[in-house]
């Protein structure tokens, strides 16, 4: 295949996957000026090494690729989250909501539920959107991520238990700064 | 509670759509019966649907394609011509993505490397297969300096085998070799003579080893360079072309290297 006609392929394959790789780098990054830049550099990387790519699932195969250059570049510019440290072993009753309840997070709105997703690891916060968003199965996401489908599970799990937390913490909130019925 | 921590991974398996017809129908039933897991299921259904529902998809930047498409093109007429590069393009490029220092210290390692190779007798211009050997040298301290020496960190071959799939168009190999004392640390996709290759980490102490592997003819004679402090060693083998770099002492890499050869398809 010529220079040309591997560029147009790889344009034709790889480009409709731009609003994915992007939402992702935008949530790994939580800003746009980085994801932009993140985005930029994954497409190059890419780019070089799709001439041994021979078919397969290109959205994942790119998402990979952000993901790790997103990785990387937390590492180089030692940019790590200032949220939760990750920590895969941790397990216990702490993780669980609380039993919040089900209204109280169909209540949620968009920014409270986008703000409780950014306090997430970035661990947590990308299997979240691999499933929600992108609709990953476990066993895509466990080959993107580079982990056994077991520790997807149980990352997913944890992911939406912190959510559920975060959540319904913040619907305790709001309703104690209502003004009392009168019972 | 053991209920609960039981039936947690299934409850979002069920909702993921990832059960086995049977496994569902069971969770199915037991959520008939028991309060407390039915009040989880209906939080993390609640939960799922909030988050898919309120559409957290951030929408791409409309100039961001035409920027990216932009960066390919330039890409494309650069790619032609990288590995014959000038060294003082190629440093350009390194300072600019990694910082003048580690730019600095990737220089010093570069021209020195490259002067000890002009300094050999009889050699006034690099071969091709020394070009190589400088392209698998490069990639080798960069992947040390990058600290971004695996994709897929694990020492398992069961994980780092089949990582490869579908990223790559050959499936290199794998064996741990923590027995012998070269444990496998993961596997990186990196990028050599123009194509993808394979690159498995190893550790000997505190020493790195990068084994780099890609489909290509050659000769199963074992050929070893040393530039300072770093020795390469290569060959083919089973259609395969296999690099093994690292500043570990000679002794130890050769008997890495005899380690590698000896069974390279790990029993299933």
């Amino acid at each position: 295949m010529t220079d040309a006609a591997q560029t147009s392929r790889f344009d034709e394959l790889a480009l409709p996957h731009l609003g994915a790789a992007y939402n992702l780098a935008r949530w790994l990054t939580r800003n746009d000026h980085d994801a932009e830049d993140l985005v930029q550099e994954a497409y190059l990387r890419a780019f070089k090494s799709f001439g041994g790519f021979r078919g397969g699932d290109v959205r994942a195969w790119l998402l990979t690729i952000v993901r790790n250059t997103c990785y990387t570049r937390f590492k180089r510019d030692r940019a790590e989250d200032s949220t939760e440290v990750f920590d895969e072993g941790r397990h216990g009753v702490d993780d669980r909501a609380g039993d919040p309840e089900a209204l109280a997070l169909e209540a949620a709105t968009r920014d409270q539920v986008r703000a409780a997703l950014d306090e997430l690891p970035a661990e947590f916060r990308e299997v979240i959107v691999l499933r929600e968003m992108e609709g990953l199965s476990y066993k895509e996401i466990a080959a993107v991520i580079g982990i056994p489908v077991g520790t997807v599970m149980s990352r997913l799990a944890r992911a939406r238990a912190g959510l559920e937390r975060r959540l319904s913490a913040g619907q305790k909130k709001e309703a104690r700064l209502e003004l009392p019925r009168g019972e | 509670m053991s209920c609960r921590e039981e039936n947690e991974t299934l409850i979002h398996a069920y909702l993921d759509g990832e059960l086995d017809l049977l496994a569902a129908l069971k969770l199915e039933a037991h959520l008939r019966d028991c309060a407390v897991c039915a009040r989880d299921y209906r939080n993390h259904q609640a939960l799922r649907a909030a988050v898919i529902e309120k559409d957290l998809f951030f929408p791409t930047p409309p100039l961001l394609r035409r920027r990216i498409q932009r960066a390919l093109r330039a890409a494309e007429k650069s790619e032609t011509g990288r590995s014959s590069l000038p060294l003082s393009q190629r440093l350009r490029f390194v300072s600019r993505r990694y910082g003048l220092i580690t730019a600095g210290v990737a220089a010093c390692a570069v021209l020195l490397a490259l002067a000890a190779l002009r300094s050999i007798p009889g050699v006034s211009r690099p071969s091709k297969n020394d070009m190589l050997a400088q392209e698998v040298l490069d990639s080798h301290i960069r992947s040390l300096m990058e600290n971004h020496l695996t994709d897929v960190t694990s020492s398992n071959q069961h994980t780092v085998k089949p990582w490869f799939d579908g990223k790559i168009d050959f499936s290199p190999a794998v064996r741990d070799l923590g027995p012998d004392g070269f444990p496998l640390l993961g596997g990186r996709l990196d990028y050599i003579d123009g194509r993808d290759a394979a690159a498995l980490v190893y550790g000997r102490g505190k020493h790195f080893i990068n084994l780099f592997i890609w489909p290509s003819g050659g000769s199963p004679k074992e050929k070893t360079i040393g530039q300072l402090g770093y020795t390469l060693v290569h060959w083919s083998q089973n259609g395969m072309s296999y690099w093994a770099v690292s500043d570990v002492d000679r002794t130890a890499l050769m008997q890495f290297v005899r380690l590698v050869r000896a069974n390279p398809s790990p029993a299933h």
